[in-house]
């Protein structure tokens, strides 16, 4: 009885791997085998590619009235059912055209309640968009079952809890889901629910004989809820008509199954991001088998790729507008990683990497899903020209080094959010935000007082005396500030990932990871431009302190010039790599929840405004409340000889003190890139070339013009598609706050006139 | 040493070409400014920027020296005209500054421009750059308004990959536009022409003073008897400089001067095609 079950599913195996070549991958959960096995290079240019259907132009029409709908309510609709992989009944948004299927409530746009990452965020997200929360939910919630933010600020000292009310801690994940896991959602398609559910078990049989030490029980209760969310998954999936629970058989099932997947984890988890992986390639395998076959053609590959990145650009979170002061722009970084070079020397770009890439044409410029190209100067000519000519049309795609993260990973990496990258299904991080470096600063000029609201949140250490700042003396003082926040920063992170993985576990996003992964703890910094300017503003002009009446510095003033990073001066260059290096050693020093290995960012999105605002004057001018620059950028206009020189001090950052991203944004004028549209794309394909065959980490590349955005300003009506790249990530101009909105605008815009 | 750390604390700082700069040498002595002319042991320059696509081919490092002997109705850097607003910069430290890009900038098939101002105001500064630059390998481009070429060697020549050679008008009016004579320009270009050294014209286009047809197809002519122009640019006359004229005190005729349209462009870039150059 039994060998006529296995017979059966073996066909069905057959059927769906027919033709493919074997390998390693049919013996273990090995994807990467399966696409190195498998998939065909393409070497040309993007002359192949089909334009939008009929069919899809009506889908993506009908999705507009609703975006208009939803930008004026602030969300179109929420269900207040709390969600799960089940939850919610089958949702359409034209049942009977759509090609691929599945939204994360019932209808689209439509946000659901997530209340396990933080019952508060869910009551205020209710309160400002007018909805009476539901006394069921409100009972349950309250009475029945605690949430990760409670567990949180159960277990937060005095001291986290005053780091983060002075905001030298920001953005922490403790009161939503933290995100930047990234389930490798291919392994549905390859190998259906049924074999990862029997995998999972013995994964969980390898445990039978560990002593039950916290760690053991931990790992078999979470392998449990692995195999019941997977469960649930080809229920999800069956609701819809599909069997999830075996493999894919055509490049329309391959991408129905691996959005199943997916669509499953943001039903579950309202992550901070909520990033896709590194999946076109790999989905190319499928196409290939089914265009050779005659079974669809070129128009049909992309209708289906089309279709698929509609679903990914209409998931929906119900944040609070607080959240989005932070993050602007409502993104869920679903985040696609493209192209790159395989360990062999082939490169991994296939047609789909170029499919991927022409929705922003066929469905117009966006941020999500955020397509973000692996690159490296030897990635083939073809490729590299069609991703910089999209990148100068639409703004809509960031470029990372593939060189150093292969060299770091291997080649079966992805980003998590916008630079945080990571080996898919053999890695997960525990996300961490950032801590305010500038602010930092100042309480070691101040003896651990605020600078703003004058009160003692870090240790009372002496405070700067005389009328001048001393370099040494400030070192000094400011390394044993870092010392104190990175103890305090760890211990916070401790403390949320713990009630996160207790309150809030990505049960499915886990169950598509290997048994046991590699975890790392994610910190961040704010304000490397303004510490490193800051610090050579002491060490090479002279800078006075000015005292309020109870003795706090509270502004200074700078006699002379002095070296700005961003100019590819070592002088000051140097400083920053200091400050990124020593905060990193300060972390290493305290031990981490589930022994993580601990990893940093430089990383800010648009953050930078809201660090900005919480920080008082600066010693490099800046004045109290102005921006930080994003993420690693040198500050807005002190850059002042140009991209080349401005990429090469960034790129002096060095990646293994900053493994979880280092990120560049660099805003560009059409006409700074060349004074004819060939010249532009040969001169950007190589800065980048330039910028990453040199240790260049990331390129996020708005090309644009001031006047362009200023009318977006007043008109967002005309501009609903007009997207930027901030740091890290694409967004809507028009979806940013006037703050960040003149905060883009005020950056350096590099090119111009010729002389 | 000393003097080049002293001068380092002040770098070339300039928030773009379009920034006023002012009496920058303006400590530095006459018989030291006349030796570092002779020698090119020191520059004086406005500023320099990395990154630059329109200033010759590729991604450029460009550097504009200080000093000019001609003084266009529309220059846009007037600050350049006077040497002493320019920062002095000694030869070597301008290499070092250089090297830093060399690997970037043969990546990204660019060079150094040297553009001014008038950079033959300082030939032995600029040559010996050239020379060094050529050393590292890093294509080499000069824009110049040629006036001064027979300061240059044919050996000399040999140095420059590319002039961007700026002729600014027909003969008639040059006078009055820039305040010299055509002849020593033309007479630059035609060796350039004998010597194989490449070329791409410039031609701003500043509506009421040097758009007539009749004048574009004048300086079209010239510019075809020369056998080595690979490209001409005909740049469109802008008032990012006004500022400059205003806070000099300098006359400026070109007030309520608007750039010219794109169709006007269109149309004198078509005058260049009608004598067979490329022109964009």
């Amino acid at each position: 009885m039994a060998s006529t079950v296995r017979d059966v599913e073996r066909r069905e195996v057959v059927t769906a791997w027919k033709g493919f070549n074997g390998g390693l991958w049919q013996r273990d959960i090995n994807v990467r085998d399966f696409i190195q096995q498998n998939y065909e290079p393409y070497e040309g240019d993007d002359s192949f590619l089909a334009p939008a259907t009929e069919r899809t132009g009506r889908i993506w029409e009908h999705l507009n009235e609703l975006f208009m709908e939803e930008r004026k309510k602030g969300v179109l609709d929420i269900s207040q059912i709390p969600t799960s992989i089940t939850a919610h009944e089958p949702g359409y948004i034209d049942r009977d055209n759509e090609i691929i299927v599945g939204l994360q409530t019932e209808a689209p746009l439509k946000r659901a309640i997530m209340p396990n990452g933080g019952f508060r965020m869910v009551l205020n997200a209710l309160k400002t968009y007018g909805y009476e929360a539901d006394p069921h939910v409100v009972e349950t919630f309250t009475k029945y079952r605690k949430t990760h933010n409670e567990g949180v600020f159960d277990a937060y000292t005095a001291d986290i809890r005053r780091c983060r009310s002075s905001h030298i801690l920001t953005g922490l994940p403790d009161a939503y889901g933290r995100g930047r896991i990234i389930g490798d959602y291919r392994r549905v398609a390859l190998y259906g629910v049924d074999r990862l559910i029997e995998h999972k078990g013995q994964e969980k049989l390898g445990l039978e004989a560990t002593p039950s030490t916290d760690e053991s029980i931990r790992d078999r209760e979470e392998l449990s809820e692995q195999i019941r969310a997977l469960k649930e998954l080809v229920q999800m999936a069956a609701s819809y008509g599909f069997d999830v629970s075996k493999p894919a058989t055509t490049a329309q099932e391959a991408v129905q199954w691996l959005y199943f997947a997916y669509l499953g984890a943001v039903k579950e988890q309202n992550g901070a991001a909520m990033s896709l992986g590194r999946t076109s390639t790999f989905l190319d395998v499928y196409f290939q088998r089914d265009l050779k076959a005659g079974v669809i053609t070129e128009e049909q590959a992309q209708e289906i790729i089309d279709d698929f990145v509609i679903k990914l650009r209409i998931v929906r979170f119900l944040r609070t507008p607080e959240y989005d002061e932070l993050f602007a722009g409502d993104p869920t970084w679903v985040t696609e990683s493209i192209g790159g070079m395989g360990d062999d020397g082939r490169p991994l770009v296939t047609k789909n990497s170029f499919r991927f890439l022409r929705t922003l044409y066929n469905l117009g410029p966006a941020p999500e899903p955020n397509l973000t190209i692996w690159y490296s100067p030897r990635l083939p000519d073809g490729f590299r020209n069609f991703a910089t000519k999209v990148a100068i049309d639409t703004s809509s795609i960031q470029f990372e080094s593939d060189e150093i993260m292969r060299r770091a990973l291997g080649d079966d990496g992805a980003i998590a959010c916008c630079v945080s990258p990571m080996l898919v299904g053999k890695q997960m991080q525990f996300f961490g935000a950032r801590a305010n470096l500038a602010k930092c600063l100042l309480y070691a000029i101040n003896g651990g007082r605020d600078e703003i609201t004058g009160e003692q949140v870090g240790p009372k250490n002496a405070s700067v005396d005389g009328e001048y700042l001393d370099f040494d003396d400030v070192r000094t003082k400011y390394e044993a500030m870092m010392e104190w926040l990175a103890g305090v920063y760890v211990n916070a992170m401790n403390v949320i990932h713990y009630m996160h993985d207790k309150y809030a576990y990505e049960r499915l996003e886990m169950a598509l990871h290997d048994y046991p992964l590699l975890r790392t703890m994610a910190f961040g910094i704010a304000g490397l431009s303004v510490v490193a300017d800051s610090l050579s503003a002491i060490r090479y002009a002279k800078v006075r302190v000015i005292r309020d009446q109870t003795g706090l510095v509270t502004d200074y003033q700078i006699e002379g010039d002095f070296p700005k990073f961003g100019n590819n001066d070592n002088r000051v260059d140097q400083l920053a790599t200091w400050l990124v290096s020593t905060f990193m050693d300060k972390l290493r020093k305290h031990p981490t929840y589930r022994n993580a290995l601990h990893t940093q960012s430089v990383l800010t999105i648009t953050s930078n405004v809201v660090y900005g605002k919480s920080t008082g004057n600066t010693p490099d001018g800046r004045r109290r409340g102005e921006p930080f620059a994003p993420g690693a950028n040198p500050m807005h206009g002190r850059d002042s000889h140009g991209i080349h020189a401005s990429a090469a001090s960034v790129a002096k950052i060095p990646f293994r003190d900053a493994a979880d991203g280092i990120s560049l944004t660099t805003s560009l004028v059409p006409e700074g890139l060349g004074r004819i549209g060939e010249d532009r794309i040969i001169n950007l394909r190589n800065i980048l070339d330039a910028f990453f065959s040199s240790t260049g980490f990331h390129m996020n590349v708005n090309v644009l013009n001031r006047e362009m955005l200023i009318d977006a300003m007043e008109h967002p009506e005309k501009y609903p598609h007009l997207t930027i790249r901030v740091s890290g990530y694409a967004v809507n101009f028009v979806r940013l706050t006037r703050e960040q909105q003149m905060d883009v605008i005020s950056r350096t815009f590099h090119g111009g006139q010729s002389s | 040493m000393s003097q080049a750390g002293a001068l380092g604390q002040t770098p070339l700082e300039a928030k773009s070409p379009f920034e006023l700069r002012v009496n920058l040498g303006g400590g530095v002595p006459e018989s030291a400014l006349k030796k570092a002319l002779g020698t090119g042991e020191f520059g004086f320059l406005h500023s320099f920027t990395t990154g630059s696509t329109v200033d010759g081919p590729g991604v450029r490092l460009v550097a504009w020296t200080a000093g000019c002997n001609w003084r266009c109705l529309y220059c846009h850097n007037p600050d350049t005209w006077n040497m002493i607003n320019g920062m002095p910069v000694p030869l070597d430290q301008a290499i070092a500054e250089l090297s830093k890009y060399r690997h970037g900038l043969k990546i990204m098939n660019g060079g150094l421009t040297l553009s001014g101002g008038e950079p033959l105001m300082q030939d032995r500064f600029a040559v010996r750059l050239f020379s060094a630059a050529k050393a590292m390998g890093v294509h080499t481009a000069i824009e110049t308004n040629g006036y001064l070429g027979d300061r240059l060697s044919d050996k000399e020549i040999e140095q420059i990959d590319l002039v961007l050679l700026g002729l600014k008008t027909a003969p008639a009016r040059h006078l009055h536009l820039t305040g010299k004579e055509m002849g020593p320009t033309m007479e630059f270009a035609r060796r350039l022409s004998r010597l194989g050294r490449k070329i791409w014209v410039r031609f701003v286009l500043v509506p009421g003073l040097t758009d007539d047809p009749k004048n574009i197809e004048q300086v079209a002519g010239l510019a075809a008897e020369l056998d080595t122009v690979e490209r001409v640019e005909v740049l469109p006359f802008h008032q990012l400089g006004k500022y400059k004229w205003k806070e000099l005190a300098i006359n400026y005729s070109l007030e309520d001067v608007q750039p010219p349209s794109n169709e006007m462009l269109e149309s004198a870039c078509e005058q260049f095609r009608a004598v067979g150059l490329q022109a964009y």
